[in-house]
């Protein structure tokens, strides 16, 4: 039984972004990189069905400055192959040619179960599972919280709002898109990260790029004009809280 | 004797006659000088720990309690190194225990013990023990070793802004990168005076104290990235070694004859630790640098107030400085110093050292009070109006604690470095 | 859906109803569908039970109905495959969905397999000549992209983007029904389910007291239990605070949550994602304590404190209860 798993590092949305003078992408000098936060919720959900019974977890990261560093955490995590997928430069490649990207590396892995975070916040063109799936010709589900392997199926717990959640049923394989893991995704000690690394245990597969995706024309990238705005009440706590506390009497509230 | 076989599996009463000063003593005398040790149960667990390299002390406990006595965790729920001995060799693994994490490497145990049963190094060894061997670690505490190792600082905040504190000073701070020629007092700020809002207020009071005794400091700036000293006693030595690392070199570009620091974490880290890693410094802490010139700081305006001062472990037990606070607080005039029943070497944890700082909703789950809330009642039984700290962890935590404990308005928590700055005539509050 | 300018509008049925976000979509389909060119809004609705839904969908100029029983309730296999033969074969201008967990599933599945550029996290549609101009959200909303389909394209649209009123219209589309033999979805619904109640129901809640990461965990709860208590609310959260399992899934306000509207709704240590905003925005009266100056949460809020949460709320509880 093997699981893949694809990660995709991602700008650290706790900094402030700006967009690149050119506006066609973000100012990319002054970010930090991190784990999109799906894809480790994808690795832990991944890592619980090894702990399980499933036999092999391989992680895969398309070729970046930050592959490096995500995929050796996986290892460190418990991950048992880590594979970077190479082919393109990351400034040339398209949204959408990375999905191929994946699917060209996965084919001749021939993972029984496909897992990747159900979105990341620069998706503008399409989220990794279903692209994915449909690339692979196989069936795929997304904000999935509940996955259950038994023998060659699989039972998977969709969300949907408002509390509402489908039962699937399936035969492997499918690509799932996984919204969160039943635990917080582990933690890995800093010195196994380091071990990994010293391990050489991160293998390269190069494959062919195709030519196009098809794409939408990014005319600009910008950020919110903040249209409407509180109205904010300063001054020290106290002061803040008691003006907030006359307001909300006024309206009618807190009075008992 | 015993020595080659310290922990004999075979239980036997050794008696050696022996002559000393002439005087005759019969063999069952010696056996005073014998350790008394049963091992005739299953040692294995005990053993694994001891195996641990820095845990092998723990092996030394005859349970004689007094550490029990004086561990601050006790006092607020069922805690000791003996408890931790005990629970071992009764064959409980304390790596799935959660006994593991409520350890804040405070060292009042390691003061009293007989033995020298030294949790400062056994608890840390275990923690990274467990962590390397994937064991849960409380995910507040993962939470605060990834935000280190992104952003260089345990709450999250982006590294750019670590310097940011410095607009706010009302005098102007060097930072190194801008301005590398050498200088006298490389200022090491840490993370908590950087971006913590009450921590932001005390460096920039120490910035004026400084400035007014012209002592010619720096500061690193963004460049600047935790010394871990806490998290490397919660577990993660990997961590502090690349941190360590990255700040070697970072010290390595400038020029300085001594390091000042507002962190007694930091002290620990630069004075204990950094030089097993090929890095010594001449380092001070704030407290230490002022004392000696406190009468230079023109201390003219009066408190009239009832100060008492909190000993930070890692300043005190673990460094050996409790007089220059207390030079500092009692030169300010008007001040009537009172001081806490346990003081100094016994002085009692606000709960933040060995991690604790990020495990608080952890903790929550296995003590009555937080350690911050006892020790904040104390400071009003002892009938003061102020307490004074001089560690960056210590004033959040007591804040809190202040109002969890509904003494808002009866006790304020302020860093030395306030009250100094507080009392001399140019002081704008 | 004939020629090459049908905007095909994807309808969401849950539960046997079509879904509020169906409405956005076709509103915002419809504010588009004038300035382009044979600009005809079809409905594509699923489901031979589902029949009796189609004269819901007026504000469509036509509906197609797939009338197939494995469409009767939504899961991702068949009606990918069902959607996919359907727009293979009509070759629709633009493709709009609602970005739910069903247009998590189906936007980009059906782009990719249609072979169609794809513009995820639309919040407004407009025409430039005959292109399709959509403008998107990403990296948690702060930063905007405007995007253009020169030619035939998928569009997913964020919830709260366009009001439903104005894709809500009862009227009698022309309805074109088709049959065709159904494929065994390799993903089979086994039930859908809907999580233990027992717990409050934050949708017919006055007054609620929203927490978010900023709470800082889950001992800190009870500050935002007594703000509640003092105002006579109900404590619900963003996402992040129910999937760590700090409190149920149940009171979890946002796109995967539930949609609220409460008189008042105090939003603490929320810092403002879209995918919260989408369900609590039509509150009547919004305030917001975040220690960040910049959440966006604050361009929502009525009123709002830049502080630290476990120290205003407190205060803010101890003001109310002494008036």
């Amino acid at each position: 039984m093997r699981i893949a798993v694809l990660l995709k590092p991602v700008p650290d949305i706790v900094e402030q972004l700006e967009v690149a003078p050119d506006g066609r992408d973000l100012a990319r000098d002054e970010l930090t990189y991190r784990l999109n936060e799906f894809d480790d919720y994808a690795l832990e959900e991944a890592l619980r069905l090894k702990a399980a019974g499933a036999a092999e977890v391989v992680a895969l990261a398309l070729d970046s400055d930050e592959a490096d560093s995500v995929l050796y955490t996986a290892i460190a995590k418990g991950a048992d192959r880590a594979i970077k997928v190479t082919g393109a430069p990351e400034d040339a490649r398209d949204p959408r040619a990375g999905a191929l990207m994946f699917a060209a590396a996965l084919r001749p892995l021939q993972a029984d179960l496909v897992l990747a975070g159900v979105q990341a916040p620069d998706d503008l063109e399409g989220q990794t599972p279903p692209l994915v799936g449909a690339a692979l010709g196989l069936p795929h589900a997304s904000v999935v919280t509940g996955i259950e392997l038994s023998g060659t199926s699989v039972t998977v717990t969709q969300e949907f709002s408002g509390g509402l959640v489908a039962k699937l049923q399936g035969d492997l394989p499918v690509v799932l898109g996984v919204q969160a893991s039943r635990e917080p995704p582990r933690y890995a000690a800093v010195s196994r990260v380091r071990a990994a690394m010293a391990s050489g245990k991160l293998e390269t597969v190069a494959v062919d790029v195709p030519l196009s995706a098809p794409r939408v024309e990014l005319r600009r990238l910008y950020k919110p004009e903040t249209t409407s705005h509180a109205e904010m009440l300063d001054g020290a706590t106290n002061d803040a809280a008691a003006k907030l506390a006359g307001i909300l009497r006024e309206r009618g509230f807190g009075g008992r | 004797m015993g020595a080659q076989d310290p922990y004999g599996r075979i239980p036997r009463i050794i008696e050696k006659d022996a002559v000393i000063d002439g005087v005759e003593l019969p063999g069952q005398w010696s056996r005073m000088f014998e350790q008394r040790v049963i091992w005739s149960h299953d040692t294995e667990g005990l053993d694994a720990i001891r195996a641990i390299p820095g845990a092998e002390s723990l092996g030394n406990c005859y349970q004689c309690g007094k550490c029990t006595a004086v561990c601050p965790v006790d006092i607020v729920g069922d805690y000791s190194p003996r408890k931790i001995y005990r629970q071992i060799q009764i064959g409980i693994d304390l790596m799935d225990s959660p006994d593991l994490w409520l350890c804040t490497t405070c060292a009042n145990c390691l003061r009293v013990c007989p033995k020298d049963v030294n949790m400062v190094e056994i608890m840390p060894a275990v923690r990274e023990r467990a962590i390397a061997l994937g064991k849960n670690v409380p995910p507040e505490l993962a939470k605060a070793f990834e935000n280190t190792l992104r952003h260089g600082n345990p709450m999250g905040e982006p590294a750019r802004k670590r310097a940011d504190w410095v607009a706010g000073a009302g005098v102007p701070v060097r930072i190194l990168a801008k301005d590398p020629r050498p200088v006298d007092v490389l200022w090491w700020v840490e993370c908590y005076p950087s971006y913590d809002p009450r921590g932001k207020q005390a460096a920039q009071a120490l910035a004026r104290l400084l400035t007014a005794l012209g002592v010619d400091f720096a500061i690193l700036g963004v460049e600047e990235k935790c010394s871990c000293d806490s998290q490397r006693l919660a577990g993660e030595r990997g961590l502090f070694e690349m941190l360590a690392e990255q700040n070697i070199k970072t010290l390595g570009k400038y020029s300085f004859q001594r390091m000042l620091v507002t962190d007694p974490h930091a002290l620990n880290a630069f004075k204990l630790h950094y030089p097993k890693l090929g890095a010594t410094y001449d380092v001070i802490h704030y407290t230490k640098l002022l004392a000696p010139r406190v009468q230079e700081l023109g201390l003219a305006r009066p408190l009239e107030v009832k100060v008492t001062f909190h000993d930070p472990c890692y300043l005190g037990r673990h460094n050996g400085e409790y007089s220059a606070p207390r030079t500092l607080i009692q030169a300010i005039p008007g001040v009537e110093y009172v001081e806490m029943g346990r003081s100094k070497e016994n002085s009692y944890c606000c709960g933040g050292g060995g991690g604790g700082m990020w495990l608080d909703s952890f903790t929550a789950d296995h003590v009555t009070e937080r350690l911050s809330e006892r020790r904040v009642r104390e400071a009003v039984e002892a009938g003061a109006e102020i307490l004074a700290i001089s560690c960056p962890y210590e004033v959040s935590r007591f804040e809190d604690a202040v109002k969890t404990t509904g003494n808002a308005g009866k006790l304020i928590v302020r860093d030395i470095a306030e009250l100094l700055d507080a009392a001399r005539p140019a002081a704008v509050n | 859906m004939a020629g090459s300018g049908s905007i095909a509008v994807v309808t969401e049925v849950l539960e046997g109803q079509l879904t509020e976000q169906t409405f956005e979509a076709l509103a915002a389909a419809r504010s588009v569908a004038h300035a382009l060119p044979g600009g005809e809004v079809v409905a594509v609705l699923g489901g031979a039970a589902n029949a009796g839904l189609a004269v819901q969908l007026g504000a469509a100029d036509r509906v197609l109905h797939l009338a197939d029983p494995a469409l009767d309730r939504y899961s991702p296999d068949a009606y990918e495959a069902a959607l996919r033969a359907a727009f293979a074969e009509r070759a629709p201008r633009l493709i709009v969905v609602p970005n739910t967990t069903v247009g998590m599933d189906l936007a980009a599945g059906l782009a990719a397999l249609l072979g169609l550029p794809l513009a995820a996290y639309c919040v407004g549609l407009a025409a430039d000549g005959d292109a399709v101009i959509a403008t998107c959200q990403i990296y948690g909303g702060k930063i905007l992209a405007e995007v253009a389909l020169a030619g035939p394209g998928v569009v997913s649209i964020i919830p709260g983007s366009y009001p439903a009123a104005d894709g809500r219209t009862e009227g009698t589309p022309q309805i074109e029904t088709v049959t065709r033999a159904p494929a065994a979805p390799r993903l089979r619904l086994v039930d859908y389910s809907v999580a233990e109640s027992g717990d409050v129901d934050i949708t017919k809640q006055a007054i609620l007291v929203s927490v978010g990461r900023g709470i800082g965990g889950p001992e800190n709860l009870e500050v935002a239990e007594a703000l509640a208590s003092a105002l006579g609310g109900v404590v619900s959260a963003s996402r992040p605070v129910t999937d760590a399992g700090w409190l149920p899934k149940t009171r979890q306000v946002g796109k995967s949550g539930v949609t609220v509207k409460p008189k008042l709704y105090i939003a603490l240590g929320i810092s403002g994602a879209p995918e919260h905003l989408q369900g609590m925005k039509d509150s009547e009266l919004i305030v917001a304590i975040n220690s960040d100056p910049g959440a966006p949460i604050f361009n929502v809020a009525h009123y709002g404190i830049v502080g630290d949460v476990l120290e205003v709320a407190p205060a803010l509880t101890e003001k109310l209860a002494a008036g």
